[in-house]
């Protein structure tokens, strides 16, 4: 498995060098990389179906938990193959589609970067790793977005979807790391273990609230739902397959796959039902409202996506079963559609639905597939959808008496929308009249539709044969999701019943609805009214205040000149050092341990002082640069009197040198100027003295601590023993910590040529002139 | 800054200076001296020359750039911490000769070592000043 | 003499701090300078000072056969000393090279005001 994640990557990372290739003749190659993976999950289906689950295991940073662990069960193989299989169907579709584009290699790139990690996501079977590949998401969903980079709105889209979700993940990962820490484990089958553990721990509405976070903003619900139709900026593949199919579905797959872990008790049944069960209906009444079709179907999405959260939430094997129908379902016909879209988006250059009428006659082989997406959609007789709608009524049917009523009302009211929203993108562009300047749309290539075709023929299939499907994997996903047997059986005839009754007065609602909805911009304004309360204000003006505040932080911290730096953080250290000499208590002077003081110290004292005030208030910088090398000679002498002739030594001539340097460079330069006014003088003295007066004291504070010198005595004794040498200074320099000596004379060599390349460099860049 | 003096005196001065500084890396090891100080005082001894004779000058009498003594000394002090490896101790071991040697006394690594940050010392700090120095 | 040390180093540091703060950018130098002189004294100070005994065995002998300075501050002060000239020679250069490109000793000139809209 982990080789199904790594071929995108890699191939990924060689379309930068030879993305040339594939732009001229070897893109073909492309659709392969799909077509192989897909192949390689239908061939495990008999394993899954059988009720075994794949594991793998590969090391990657053992010492935190973090492996590539990654494992096929009946959810992941339901995913893969939607990743894989809609993948293929995109591929050679966007071959078509963005040929000729400046930068198809990089499309190609980033939808192949797109693929591996949503794999990863959905193989992973360790949360850390699932996270790493669930960001990858966002970052190739961000690129693809923003992939018409010259157009504004593709920027600002492109943004908006990576703030909400990179926040959601930044959320989820502390979600995931609060669980794993709290059920002492980061493998997810290893967790379905930790049930009852994590459902007692005091934490659990937390980690449940930040897991909802990540998989609500992924996953589009209110009130995050915002960046979805934004994302619709993207090139229509893109739209197809990350902003319907697969990518917005992680967080699906997300609140699937800890449902055994997680879920069961109320707080996670009812959050996911009330949130889902908002989403959907809001994004189907408002996707009628539409006149894009990318709009509508974008809407139309978030609803389908509030539906599966809202059946999560019911929890009941039927619910799950239906879900596990649904996202198959919803798939199939919502990629159909979008990849519908493009071709008329790419043959008659607009998407306003209220101009485009009878293209079946232009485009009939599209109207076919369109059809087939808008029944299924609908949920007719004999289609896919069918089954999945069925399914859906049955859940809330069934749900607690007391609630069955209004989640029905509530799953009818968003069906109605989506069958109308439905033919709204799928019918209403291929029926009526003709217009004139659509007269000479032509068929595009067959690739372009040919993969629309054959996933709605697909889904008339499954539709047909739902046993089949249910057996092959929707079951098994089910299980995963309930971890336990569900037991149901896909059924293509439920006989005369409620959920029949109810199925047929849909779908006549709905195309009642379809016939009576005619959408218009100025319908449309009327709704966008409502956008000063919409959340994606509140989060524009949050993010906005944002910075504006970091804005006015960097103007007043941040100003660029570095005595203002300087003295920040002086005063801030000084202020850190002052308390913790305050809290360690007073201190105490030891007289006697003293040394006592000889006149020609007073004497060698005082001149240093005398050169410091001179360094500090003389305008010459010669002065300066001498009274500078008279307090380092007034050190060395320090050093010949207590002891350290070594010290003394290196001191004298470092500080020969030094002055040398400066009178070679500094003898030209002007005097100093005073350019500062007289207040800033005195409250620069006023902090340098303090920094002084706090330096003393904290000397004096360790002073009065007793001495431990055991290291000092063991170099001491050790030194011609070990060492051989008498000098104990030396014989650490060169053998005891020969190896700080080593690097250090290599620190010395960098700056020998840092000078070196320095000078050199500005000759050339002179003689250029 | 050229006087006959100063050129005089140096000639005789660079020698004894060189001599010494020598003098002090050989018996860094039992009284206060080593690399350190003696590649300073070298270097102050070529410093002092090139005062007096010109920066010109004083890179002739060294024949090579003094950028090069970088990597020799580098690789000397190098050496000396690997060579314990093909004895089959550990790095930075001290090697001896069993009996000493007149003047110098006993020779190990240690004193190759500091040889190597001897010469690294001159080099950087010749090559500091004289770079500065040619570019005025 | 401790408490005499304990001054210098307070007034060092002080002097440093003052100096750093100022606009130009040979007295920032000068300023490092003294902050590093200032910090070795504290370092020397922190291994109790000793008179006339450097950690030096005598020759007959093979361990030491009195109380001897702490040689750890003097081996971290040896080569604080060396870093330092690499620093100071390193900063010289930089500040020469500075003065040629912008011919001014003042580090506001180095500022290149930048008012980017939001």
């Amino acid at each position: 498995m982990l080789f199904t994640v790594l071929t995108g990557l890699i191939t990924s990372g060689l379309l930068i060098p030879f993305g040339k290739l594939i732009k001229i003749k070897w893109s073909f190659l492309l659709p392969l990389i799909p077509v192989l993976l897909f192949i390689f999950y239908l061939l495990h289906i008999p394993t899954i179906a059988g009720g075994t689950n794949l594991v793998q295991h590969v090391n990657w940073v053992p010492s935190m938990g973090v492996n590539l662990d990654f494992r096929l069960d009946g959810l992941s193989l339901l995913f893969a193959l939607l990743i894989t299989g809609i993948g293929t169907a995109i591929f050679f579709y966007a071959r078509t589609y963005l040929k000729g584009h400046v930068y198809y290699d990089r499309f190609f790139a980033y939808l192949l970067l797109f693929m591996s990690a949503m794999l990863g996501v959905v193989l992973s079977n360790n949360i850390l790793t699932l996270f790493v590949f669930w960001e990858l998401t966002s970052i190739s969903s961000f690129f693809l977005i923003g992939f018409n980079n010259d157009s504004k709105e593709s920027r600002s889209s492109a943004l908006t979807a990576l703030s909400i979700t990179g926040l959601g993940g930044f959320f989820l990962l502390a979600g995931l790391i609060l669980m794993g820490n709290v059920a002492g484990t980061f493998v997810i089958s290893e967790l379905f273990s930790k049930h009852d553990v994590l459902l007692a721990h005091p934490l659990y509405p937390l980690i449940a609230g930040l897991i909802f976070i990540g998989a609500f903003t992924k996953s589009a619900q209110f009130p995050f739902h915002f960046w979805l139709p934004g994302a619709m900026k993207a090139p229509t593949p893109v739209s197809a397959y990350l902003h319907s199919a697969t990518m917005v579905k992680a967080g699906i797959y997300l609140l699937a796959r800890f449902t055994p872990v997680l879920g069961g008790n109320e707080l996670w049944n009812n959050t996911l039902m009330i949130v889902g069960g908002f989403t959907m209906a809001f994004a189907a009444i408002h996707a009628l409202f539409r006149v894009d079709l990318k709009g509508i179907l974008a809407y139309s999405t978030i609803s389908a996506l509030g539906m599966l959260t809202f059946l999560l939430g019911l929890g009941t094997p039927e619910a799950i079963i239906a879900a596990a129908v649904f996202i198959l379902v919803h798939a199939l016909y919502k990629a159909n559609l979008f990849m519908v879209t493009g071709i008329i988006d790419h043959e008659t250059h607009t998407r306003d639905i209220t101009r485009l009428a009878g293209l079946r006659k232009v485009l009939f082989p599209v109207f076919i597939a369109a059809l087939l997406a808008a029944l299924s959609s609908a949920g007719l007789p004999s289609t896919f959808g069918f089954i999945g709608k069925d399914l859906i009524y049955e859940a809330t049917l069934h749900y607690e008496e007391h609630w069955a009523l209004w989640l029905t009302a509530l799953a009818i009211i968003t069906n109605v929308g989506l069958v109308a929203a439905g033919f709204m993108a799928g019918l209403k562009p291929f029926t009526g009249k003709l217009p004139a300047d659509f007269e000479k749309v032509h068929l595009p290539y067959p690739s372009m539709w040919i993969p629309p075709l054959l996933l709605g023929i697909l889904g008339l299939i499954f539709g047909l044969f739902p046993g089949v499907v249910g057996d092959l994997f929707n079951n098994q996903a089910a299980n995963a999701i309930a971890h336990a047997e569900t037991g149901m059986k896909l059924k293509i005839w439920h006989g005369f019943n409620m959920v029949l009754l109810l199925s047929i007065a849909t779908l006549a609602v709905g195309i009642v609805v379809y016939l009576v909805n005619k959408p218009s911009e100025k319908k449309l304004a009327a709704v966008e009214r409502f956008n000063r309360i919409a959340p994606q204000r509140v989060f524009l003006r949050i993010g906005r205040s944002i910075m504006r505040a970091s804005a006015w932080y960097t103007h007043t911290f941040h100003n660029g000149y570095l005595r203002s730096y300087h003295i920040k953080i002086i005063i801030f250290a000084e202020l850190l050092l002052a308390y913790k000499l305050w809290i360690s208590g007073p201190i105490k002077i030891n007289w006697e341990e003293l040394t006592p003081l000889s006149w020609y110290e007073v004497g060698i004292v005082a001149i240093l002082l005398g050169a410091l005030y001179i360094i500090v208030t003389t305008r010459s910088r010669l002065t300066s640069v001498v009274s500078t090398s008279v307090i380092g000679y007034c050190i060395c002498l320090m050093f010949v009197f207590y002891s350290a002739p070594d010290l003394a030594m290196t001191q004298f001539t470092i500080d020969t040198l030094t002055t040398v340097l400066f009178v070679l460079v500094l003898y030209k330069l002007p005097s100093f100027i005073n350019m500062t006014s007289r207040w800033i003088v005195i409250r620069d003295a006023m902090v340098a003295l303090g920094f002084g007066v706090i330096l003393s004291l904290i000397a004096l504070r360790v002073l009065q601590e007793p001495n431990t010198t055991d290291v000092s005595s063991f170099y001491g004794e050790n030194s011609y023993l070990l060492a051989k040498g008498k000098n104990v200074v030396n014989t650490i320099l060169v053998d005891f910590r020969g190896i700080d000596t080593m690097f250090e004379t290599v620190v010395l060599s960098i700056a020998a040529i840092g000078v070196y390349s320095l000078i050199r460099l500005r000759l050339k860049a002179s003689e250029k002139e | 800054m050229k006087s006959a003096i100063l050129q005089t005196a140096t000639r005789y001065l660079l020698p004894i200076l060189l001599l010494f500084s020598f003098f002090l890396l050989l018996r860094g090891h039992y009284y206060p001296g080593g690399g350190f100080v003696g590649g300073l005082v070298a270097a102050i001894a070529f410093v002092l020359h090139s005062f007096a004779n010109g920066t010109a000058n004083t890179m002739k009498i060294l024949r090579y750039k003094p950028l090069s003594l970088i990597p020799i000394g580098l690789a000397i002090s190098t050496l000396s911490v690997v060579a314990p490896l093909l004895f089959g101790l550990p790095p930075m071991t001290g090697l001896w000769f069993e009996e000493p040697i007149p003047v110098i006394g006993m020779i190990g690594s240690a004193l190759f070592f500091d040889l190597g940050v001897y010469l690294v010392v001159i080099g950087v700090v010749l090559t500091i000043l004289f770079t500065i120095a040619l570019e005025q | 003499m401790e408490l005499l040390l304990v001054i210098v180093i307070g007034l060092l540091y002080s002097g440093g701090v003052y100096l750093i703060l100022r606009r130009s950018m040979v007295k920032l130098l000068l300023g490092i300078m003294l902050l590093g002189n200032g910090t070795n004294i504290l370092i020397f100070l922190l291994g109790k000072i000793t008179k006339g005994s450097p950690p030096v065995i005598n020759e007959a002998y093979k361990v030491f056969q009195d109380i001897y300075a702490d040689p750890i501050p003097q081996a971290l002060i040896l080569t604080a000393i060396v870093i330092s000239f690499a620093l100071t020679s390193f900063a010289i250069v930089l500040l020469k090279r500075v003065y040629a490109l912008v011919d001014s000793d003042d580090l506001d000139d180095l500022n290149t005001p930048e008012e980017e809209e939001l």
